[in-house]
């Protein structure tokens, strides 16, 4: 199938009932309308790729290069712009430049990954950031309850020397990445007023930036789900 | 459009029209009609009991009923929006000073019983004694 996709909004989270009385965790995307801004081929750009733009900004918010380049398409200034990946020039060619895309370009998935910036947590540590068990609570242990503990050595052929090994994880940074959430169930799709409802959370604050795709990979059970569609 | 609003749009079709669900209080006793689903086949049970909870708003709204089965506290809480929930009337009302009565948990025998309300049983059907 060819890969697709589409630029949202995350709205929140809702309950959605089945009419069998299942109550599925929702999450409200707000999906679409986007743009093809461009479309890239092997022969031009060496890999093909559909580059799509979401949510309308003032022009003067907005650079001249971003203004041009969105103007080709014979749209006004996004402020979203996200590429997909597709497989060969072939699926390029079902794209044109200008075209709309709504949420109907997704509505035969019954499965979705959509990716999204995580929130951020600030500097965390490594308890929190790497799931690190910390110290004993008691037996003695003071002031070292959610410390990494030893850090080890590194640098020697010995395998022990004045270095830490590189990649070693501690403390720091957390969230305010990009994270995929892969296969989502599709609960409902909502063209007349674009929307998107997902089983479960996806990354992010409200109001953030969703890039919603046709999923990488599923597993076989849904992979069955998916054909019987 | 507001967030908020999207999602209350969202649900709006859920939700249950409000002459649906009767004006509950906490200390009421309630028969709540469940729809089972066993198989193929649907049947309706009653769970009668006191209210002792409500919480959340809109689509998220729910009663915790406790009763007494067999001696043993039984309690359940049911979403009033979902659709099994066929429906649910006043039986008794009863006078509560709290919001959550979970105090009812640590009582036995004749300390159950909440003190009738005798005002304001005319606009619960099934109640007009």
């Amino acid at each position: 199938m060819a890969r697709t996709g589409i630029l949202g909004k995350k709205i929140g989270m809702t309950r959605f009932f089945k009419p069998d009385g299942t109550n599925i965790p929702v999450t409200v995307i707000q999906a679409g309308p986007c743009v093809v801004t461009q479309v890239k081929t092997t022969a031009a750009d060496g890999y093909a790729a559909v580059q799509i733009a979401f949510d309308d900004m003032k022009a003067r918010n907005s650079t001249q290069a971003q203004i041009g380049h969105d103007a080709k398409a014979g749209a006004g200034p996004k402020r979203a712009h996200r590429e997909i990946r597709l497989a060969s020039d072939a699926e390029a060619e079902a794209y044109t430049l200008g075209q709309e895309l709504t949420v109907d370009a997704i509505a035969d998935l019954k499965f979705v990954d959509v990716v999204g910036t995580s929130k951020g947590k600030g500097f965390a540590g490594v308890m929190k950031r790497h799931r690190f068990k910390g110290m004993c609570a008691t037996h003695g242990t003071e002031r070292k309850h959610r410390t990494p503990g030893s850090i080890g050595s590194h640098g020697t052929d010995r395998g022990h020397g004045a270095k830490i090994k590189k990649g070693k994880r501690m403390a720091g940074r957390m969230g305010d990445e990009q994270v995929t959430v892969r296969s989502l169930d599709v609960v409902k799709v909502d063209a007349s007023n674009n929307l998107l409802l997902v089983k479960g959370a996806v990354p992010g604050a409200n109001d953030g930036l969703l890039l919603i795709k046709s999923p990488g990979r599923l597993y076989k059970r849904k992979v069955r789900i998916q054909a019987g569609a | 459009m507001d967030r908020t609003k999207i999602i209350e749009s969202v649900v709006a079709d859920q939700l249950k029209d409000k002459k649906d669900i009767p004006n509950l209080r906490i200390g009421d006793t309630v028969d709540v009609h469940y729809k089972i689903i066993e198989g193929d086949k649907e049947r309706i049970q009653v769970f009668q009991g006191v209210l002792i909870a409500h919480t959340g708003r809109g689509v998220h709204e729910m009663v915790t009923v406790r009763r007494i089965v067999a001696n043993e506290g039984v309690e359940r809480t049911f979403p009033l929006h979902s659709p099994r929930m066929a429906k649910i009337e006043v039986v008794r009302r009863s006078d509560a000073r709290r919001a959550k009565l979970y105090y009812l948990r640590d009582r036995f025998g004749k300390a159950r019983r909440l003190r009738d309300q005798r005002r304001g049983l005319k606009h619960t059907e099934g109640a007009a004694e």
